[in-house]
């Protein structure tokens, strides 16, 4: 099943001067395994492409089930030059979370989905 | 069991959390309040008033905590300090004799502050090049202010001194909470795999309520209490293994969602975190829920440390003005599209020099670098912001804003405008490398009975 990566996954971003790392954390051991077949730095970087213009680089946390992806030059210069309203990328976590990945159906049982109130 | 209380995250973090610490009864109070934004403004500060250029807020720190203090319950560490800490330690000198302290024995960690010593360390063999870009730095002449992250050991000879509050400039986040820990458990300087677990234990805690379910991206609407939020306590054992909580009755969560999310906050590769003191294992740590916001945090490896310490410096970089104009239905974006035209056009004509622009279409993905037509927003706020090299270049975009889009531009927009920002100067952030020998020298420790 296609699902957003908000529906089952955490994200939090922060900066170092004009670099952002941004962590990705799948609720369980398998569905972290699919982050890992579909999850590319690639992808992310394409994603984020408006606004990270260098290099991103994926690291494994498998402790956490997490991916943390690093990006370049992702922060219009850094914190205390960037013009943006999101000074410290603070958003770039959510926005990755609009990616999609495909979720065997198997592996549906073992997360709740995160809806938000509306 | 040492009980260490984060007293704050950054500088001007609530002190309604300071307070709910200090009357926890931890054994130290550690405030870590320095991000590259805050040490940016402090340097600007102190080229106004050479006796500015730490922490304001460390006076409204210290009338919490130093009772405390005085009675012997908890000690304070903070970073305050900046780039004064000496001017930091008079402030906090000042909230005693209020108080009616008549004896207190601080320490100060000096040496962080490099500005005037940058051309001795080229000379010793420091390249300055940016760590991030492998750039090197064409001239030293325009430098606000450079500062070392020293690591936690200052901080402990303090301590050993009998230091009951210790005040120090840059140093690292971690390196704060991670002190008093060593301190009392007598880690020695290459006991790598204790550093190691006091790493991720001061990692935690560096930020505050951001461990404690502030920010937290898993199902927030669940948590409880979040107007008052608790800040986090480290409970450390004699293995320098943590158990992660809060004041009882705060708000908030600890849980191992939580804490894993502050796990790799602001972290490169997760199994090299670099701290001035040890390498850290982020994919070593095992975190285990035990309820009852109680979070046990188990680390297993660790590295030495590196032979350089971090150094942040920043240059000038122009002035930033940024003006909001709010457009409605119908064809909210477009009418935002439309005005961005006149915008751009009228700072064209007006002559000025725009160094960089950043346009945001908020409410259509503007935070995502995006515009979607297709989502037909029922109102849109244009954005844009302009760095140019004088204020008064910058300052153009509020008048054409005026004179160009309240009256005179597409059809209706809200007449207060948003997220105004008037010109305000801007600096570059310049991190790199230095090697650890050219540091330890400087570095003192001076013990005030206040």
């Amino acid at each position: 099943m296609e699902l957003r990566l908000g529906d089952f996954c955490q994200a939090r971003s922060g900066d170092k001067a004009d670099v952002a790392n941004v962590a990705v954390f799948a609720p369980t051991q398998r569905t972290y395994e699919v982050l890992l077949a579909q999850l590319s730095a690639e992808r992310v970087a394409t994603h984020l492409s408006p606004l990270v213009r260098g290099s991103v680089v994926r690291y494994e946390a498998p402790n956490v089930f997490a991916l943390n992806f690093v990006c370049q030059e992702a922060l219009g210069g850094g914190g205390p030059r960037t013009l943006r309203s999101d000074m410290l990328g603070k958003t770039l976590g959510p926005n990755v979370l609009r990616l999609t990945v495909d979720v065997p159906d198997d592996l549906l049982n073992e997360f709740e989905m995160l809806r938000p109130p509306r | 069991m040492i009980r260490i209380g984060a007293g704050q995250g950054f500088s001007g973090d609530d002190l309604r959390g300071t307070r709910e610490i200090v009357e926890d009864c931890v054994d130290y109070v550690c405030c870590e309040a320095l991000a590259e934004f805050t040490l940016t403004g402090m340097s600007r500060e102190r080229q106004r008033d050479p006796n500015a250029g730490y922490a304001p807020d460390i006076a409204a720190v210290a009338t919490i905590a130093l009772p405390a203090v005085a009675q012997r319950r908890s000690k304070l560490v903070t970073n305050a300090g900046a780039l004064n800490p000496e001017g930091a330690l008079q402030a906090v000198g000042e909230v005693a004799r209020t108080l009616g302290i008549d004896h207190l024995c601080a320490g100060v960690v000096l040496g962080s502050d490099l500005t005037v010593r940058l051309p001795e360390l080229v000379a010793a063999g420091a390249d300055l090049r940016h760590m991030d870009t492998g750039e090197s730095l064409d001239s030293l002449d325009d430098v606000e202010f450079a500062a070392v992250y020293l690591g936690a050991y200052p901080i402990v000879h303090a301590l050993e001194q009998g230091a009951e509050v210790v005040i120090t400039g840059r140093v690292a986040d971690a390196s704060v909470f991670m002190a008093p820990a060593i301190f009392e458990l007598d880690v020695e300087p290459d006991d790598w795999t204790a550093l190691g677990r006091l790493a991720v234990m001061g990692h935690l805690m560096e930020c505050s309520t951001h461990v404690t379910g502030g920010n937290f991206s898993g199902p927030w609407w669940d948590l409880k209490g979040l107007d008052s939020i608790g800040f986090p306590i480290a409970e450390v054992d004699d293995n320098a293994q943590t158990l992660l909580t809060k004041p009882r009755g705060s708000g908030g969560l600890v849980s191992r969602d939580t804490v894993k999310e502050q796990l790799l906050y602001e972290v490169g590769d997760p199994a090299r975190y670099l701290t001035p003191d040890v390498v850290a294992d982020m994919t070593s740590v095992q975190l285990t829920d035990c309820g009852d916001d109680r979070v046990s945090v188990s680390t297993s490896s660790a590295a030495p440390a590196t032979d350089t310490y971090k150094v942040i410096m920043s240059r000038p970089a122009g002035w930033s003005a940024a003006v909001g104009i709010t457009y409605t239905y119908p064809g909210a974006l477009a009418k935002a599209r439309n005005a961005k035209t006149v915008l751009d056009r009228r700072l064209e004509r007006s002559g000025i020099e725009v160094l960089e622009t950043w346009v945001e279409y908020i409410g259509a993905g503007g935070l995502f670098g995006e515009a979607d037509d297709a989502l037909d927003p029922p109102e849109v706020v244009l954005r844009y912001a302009v760095r140019c090299r004088s204020a008064a270049e910058a300052g153009v975009i509020l008048s054409e804003r005026l004179t160009g889009l309240s009256v005179g531009g597409p059809p209706a927009s809200a007449a207060s405008g948003m997220g105004m920002t008037a010109p305000a100067p801007v600096s570059e952030i310049w991190p790199t490398l230095v090697p650890k020998n050219l540091i330890d020298p400087g570095v003192k420790v001076a013990m005030e009975v206040l």
